[in-house]
């Protein structure tokens, strides 16, 4: 393991993108969709998520320790390419110019995002609820930048989904790479709607 | 005849030395039938008067075989990076836009020093070693459908064109590249290169390896001989997974 290290911090950057990062995006957007059920069922399930048991824990090795690592790492791989779909238009050509380009967004989007909800509880006591999103996103300025951010994270989570199948060595073949962009098309599809409806739910 | 007057227009992308600074120059020269870009080379290098009627130095690029098995001529023929012997002048739009591959380092005018596919080759020992001390006698056989796959992977000529296109070969990085990687499946595959399977599996998982590929794919999509280059990435990252299981908590022999 000494001797080929980045070939081990490559493959722990794409495991930590879907195991844990990528699952707990999904199940925050689960969580999120409550919202279109009213402010109460939200709030009562955001309630269930908050007191589960060890939370600080679970934030801190689930989320915010594998993010760090993925988001650093990320950036550095970001900048180390020269895209060149300009001159090679060819469509995974583009996801990979669009991976990295949304990885930088989706960067942005987080560190705000946390900082505005997380990191507020944990300073300022900021009560998070249903109230507070629906503050946050009544700003034209913020609910657009929201969607912009669920679109573009939620887009890194299904390519880089895509890429996990091929850098694992799960999908070899051309067919299956073929059907594992339908399938991926697919989350990105059921997880954009679900953050959407969410935010407008919030806003509206 | 009609085609006597038919003339062709080239734009070329000139350097005269390795540090110098780039120029373009414009050449128009006599149509000849079944013309190919190498043809037209060898006419400017004939006749050195670029567009202005001003005498210049000939054009510098490499080739060899002529008939697309070498990989010496890559260049950039109109944005594509191609062998110039199977460009045919004919089927190319004008001016026909000459540049060098610009992943490696330009030597002269359209002639490039390719030296970082090659330390690549040698890096993860793409090669099967036949010599003992004594006559080791003939080899194993192989079943011939896996000879008739492998085959497809020998068709390699390292030409560069892959690395040309792959966004993550270039000066920030060391990656290898799809070419030298395809040649570690070859030589993995075949009965005799099996048994040093293990040193090869090593380099390529070493600094600069498999771990760069981004999958943009380009690789398979430019390679002139249609070699399945990211199938056989994804092979060595199916290979590397099961190795990396398997010694997860240290291993006394490599697989």
């Amino acid at each position: 393991m000494a001797e080929n290290r980045e070939f081990f911090y490559r493959r722990l950057h794409s495991l930590l993108g879907v195991i844990p990062v990528g699952i707990f995006l999904m199940q925050h957007l689960v969580v999120n969709y409550f919202s279109t059920y009213g402010p109460d069922t939200f709030n009562a399930v955001a309630h269930f998520m908050e007191s589960l048991p060890l939370r600080i824990g679970l934030e801190i090795f689930i989320i915010f320790l594998p993010l760090l690592f993925h988001a650093i790492y990320g950036v550095y791989i970001a900048f180390t390419s020269s895209p060149n779909s300009f001159k090679f238009g060819y469509f995974r050509n583009w996801m990979f110019v669009f991976q990295r380009i949304t990885g930088i967004i989706t960067l942005i989007f987080v560190v705000w995002h946390v900082w505005e909800t997380r990191l507020a509880n944990a300073i300022y006591g900021t009560e998070i609820n249903f109230d507070l999103m629906a503050t946050i996103l009544s700003s034209p300025f913020m609910f657009w930048f929201y969607v912009i951010g669920v679109i573009s994270t939620v887009f890194h989570f299904a390519n880089g989904l895509w890429s996990f199948f091929v850098t694992w060595g799960i999908t070899v073949t051309p067919r299956s790479q073929v059907i594992l962009t339908y399938i991926t098309i697919g989350v990105f599809a059921i997880f954009t709607y679900m953050g959407i409806s969410s935010l407008i739910a919030f806003a509206f | 005849m009609a085609e006597e007057n038919k003339t062709i227009k080239m734009i070329i992308q000139r350097q005269d030395s390795p540090d110098s600074q780039t120029y373009e120059e414009e050449f128009e020269l006599p149509h000849r039938r079944n013309m190919n870009v190498i043809s037209a080379l060898m006419e400017i290098r004939r006749n050195p008067v670029n567009a202005k009627g001003e005498e210049t130095t000939p054009v510098h690029w490499e080739m060899g075989c002529l008939e697309e098995v070498c990989g010496a001529c890559s260049m950039n023929i109109n944005g594509v990076p191609r062998q110039s012997c199977t460009a045919l002048v004919d089927q190319l739009e004008q001016p026909i836009r000459l540049t060098p591959m610009d992943t490696f380092p330009v030597i002269r005018d359209l002639a490039v020093d390719r030296s970082r596919m090659f330390d690549s080759l040698k890096k993860v020992k793409a090669w099967t070693p036949i010599d003992g001390t004594h006559d080791l006698g003939p080899g194993e056989r192989m079943p011939e459908s896996k000879r008739q796959w492998s085959y497809e992977l020998s068709k390699c000529m390292t030409c560069g064109v892959c690395l040309e296109a792959c966004p993550n070969v270039n000066s920030k990085s060391n990656f290898i590249g799809p070419a030298a990687l395809s040649q570690v499946r070859l030589h993995n595959s075949t009965p005799n290169g099996e048994m040093h399977k293990s040193e090869r599996m090593d380099a390529v998982t070493g600094d600069g390896g498999l771990q760069n590929c981004g999958n943009s794919q380009n690789c398979v999509q430019v390679c002139p001989k249609g070699i399945p280059l990211t199938t056989s990435i994804a092979a060595l990252n199916r290979e590397a997974t099961v190795n990396s299981f398997k010694s997860f908590f240290g291993s006394d022999y490599n697989y």
